[in-house]
């Protein structure tokens, strides 16, 4: 349970939510269930199955390479929390890793 | 000491699709901020992403020149990380099924043929671009670039040096131009590379590697890496050991830097990706690809060699780039020597190329001019001086080098009875040297054939000149 509880604090840093300790506490119970309950496909034999990489039984879903205009800038910038001079603005970052 | 770094790189390759990999977007370089995206580019809940085929196409063409193994079934996966250049929080990528892997690239090094191997080659979008400002606490996101199609292409850890990496990426670079699948232009990001270094221990062993980021051209390849080499060398010598860790090359102080790496920042949670089915690449679509794979660099140089008895480094300079081998091989012609118009090129049309930074394909010079300025040169009816003269004039202007020699009269003078009363004239006039070339000095006659070229006006044979003027000497 401990460690569970750890891994999702991990999982809350890496998703950038902030929980407290009980929320921690209450997901790392929830957590702890579905996993239990996921660990029930490993009693069925799957030696032979092929994996499953999707829901839908299709393939080979393609578009052309054909240019269509997106939405006025205006638009686009209206979902930015911010926005100066056609950019989105955020709070400074460093650069990554 | 021989042999003991070991570098592996990651090349992205941007595909030049007209849009981007999973919307209709625009993928030109340079609009207004944020000019092209879309609700799925943006991340726009409820949006989704559909695979454009030409993109793909473009990864299998990449993939078959590299020497891989094309994957018949794929997937794409979703690579989970939280950073603002990312709308979605999630890049998709591929993990585990990659449209290509075990591939092999042979370049040359120096005179030397070296080859590296092939990991993998797949397939993702590239994310926005930031700007960070320099007055106030914020960054500035533009999207147009989030969604591009890239092909990222993995190496072995089997390049032994700084040079030999760079070698390779040259190499890279120039079959994914020849198959015309990508401009791969560095400077506006089109060609990216990282790499992974490190030194080998005393028993073999592989040592703890850095990743290089931030290497914008070959230049910052071979010297961040050979910074690395030494970095490294260094801490070994002192009984210290390497991190590994993210380094990024600060092309201003020639060093790298780490990037105080977070180890949980290297948590991607791939898991695949519900919003896009699986793609499956038959032998008979993988077949129709191959058809259209060009003459390869490699290829074409060794034809170059046999057919038209070129030396290796003309061959190596022609078959530089395809436009510049095309235009060489549009302007052979039957009754010229595929050397004069190789000559003519490497010498004169490339340096014309240089002096305006430009490429072969901005020139006002057609093939069948080059064709005839090579015949004339050939026939004795100009020379070499006045052939240089025609290229520079001809790649500016354009024109008929015939009618230009003609009007202009241009022509040179190579027969003798013309050239005679020159030759009497300049022995006559120059009585010192003549007297230093009867006493041996042979090299004063460099100076005769000079005086005949000023008074011809640069039109004499300085052959013929020389010949006549050795003969009315001695």
């Amino acid at each position: 349970m401990a460690a569970l509880k750890q891994e999702i604090s991990q999982l809350a840093t890496l998703g950038r939510l902030n929980l407290t300790d009980e929320e921690e506490k209450k997901f790392a119970g929830d957590l702890q269930e579905i996993l239990e309950f996921a660990e029930k496909i490993n009693e069925v034999d799957t030696e032979n199955i092929q994996p499953t990489y999707h829901a839908l039984p299709l393939e080979n879903v393609f578009r052309d390479d054909v240019c269509q205009p997106g939405p006025p800038i205006e638009t686009v910038l209206k979902q930015a929390p911010a926005s100066i001079d056609g950019y989105f603005s955020v709070p400074r970052v460093i650069d990554r890793e | 000491m021989v042999d003991d770094v070991v570098i592996g790189l990651e090349v992205h390759v941007q595909l030049q699709t007209q849009s981007k990999l999973f919307c209709g977007c625009s993928t030109k370089f340079g609009d207004n901020p944020n000019a092209n995206t879309c609700p799925v580019c943006l991340g726009w809940p409820g949006t989704l992403p559909v695979l454009n085929k030409k993109a793909l196409e473009y990864g299998i063409l990449a993939s078959l020149a590299l020497n891989c193994k094309i994957n018949q079934k794929i997937k794409f996966d979703r690579k989970n990380y939280y950073y603002p250049d990312l709308p979605k929080a999630y890049q998709i990528s591929q993990y585990d099924l990659p449209l290509a892997e075990h591939g092999t690239v042979k370049f040359n090094h120096d005179g030397e043929s070296c080859a590296v191997g092939i990991e993998r080659l797949h397939l993702e979008e590239d994310a926005g671009k930031l700007v960070h400002s320099s007055v106030s606490r914020e960054s500035y996101v533009d999207y147009n670039r989030s969604g591009t199609p890239l092909a990222e292409i993995v190496t072995k850890p089997e390049l032994t040096s700084p040079e030999r990496a760079e070698s390779f990426l040259r190499t890279l670079k120039k079959q994914m131009e020849y198959l015309d699948v990508s401009d791969c232009n560095m400077d506006e990001g089109s060609l990216r590379c990282d790499a992974n270094i490190s030194i080998r221990r005393d028993d073999g062993s592989l040592g703890t590697k850095a990743e290089i980021k931030n290497m914008n051209s070959f230049k910052a390849v071979r010297k961040a890496l050979s910074y690395e080499v030494l970095r490294q060398r260094k801490l070994l010598s002192r009984g210290q050991r390497v991190v590994q860790e993210t380094r990024l090359w600060d092309e201003t102080t020639e060093q790298t830097k780490s990037m105080r790496s977070k180890e949980e920042a290297h948590d991607y949670r791939y898991f695949p990706e519900p919003d896009l089915v699986p793609v499956r690449i038959d032998k008979k679509w993988q077949q129709e690809i191959g058809f259209k794979l060009p003459e390869l660099p490699d290829k074409k140089f060794n034809r170059f060699l046999d057919e038209y008895q070129l030396t290796e480094e003309a061959a190596r300079t022609l078959t530089d780039s395809r436009p510049l081998a095309d235009f060489f091989e549009q302007a052979i012609k039957p009754d010229v020597s595929a050397k004069t118009v190789g000559n003519l090129i490497i010498s004169d049309v490339k340096r014309e190329l240089n002096e305006r930074g430009w490429d072969i394909g901005q020139v006002a010079l057609t093939p069948a001019a080059l064709t005839s300025v090579a015949s004339l040169l050939e026939e004795n009816l100009i020379s070499s001086n006045v052939g240089s003269e025609l290229i520079a004039e001809l790649v500016e202007s354009g024109g008929d080098p015939r009618e230009i020699v003609e009007q202009r009269g241009l022509k040179q003078i190579s027969s003798e009875d013309q050239l005679s009363s020159v030759i009497l004239q300049v022995v006559s006039e120059n009585p010192d040297a003549v007297a230093d070339i009867r006493g041996g000095k042979n090299q004063a006659i460099g100076f005769l054939v000079g005086q005949v070229m000023q008074k011809t006006g640069g039109q004499a044979d300085p052959g013929t000149a020389q010949k006549l003027l050795r003969e009315e000497i001695l």
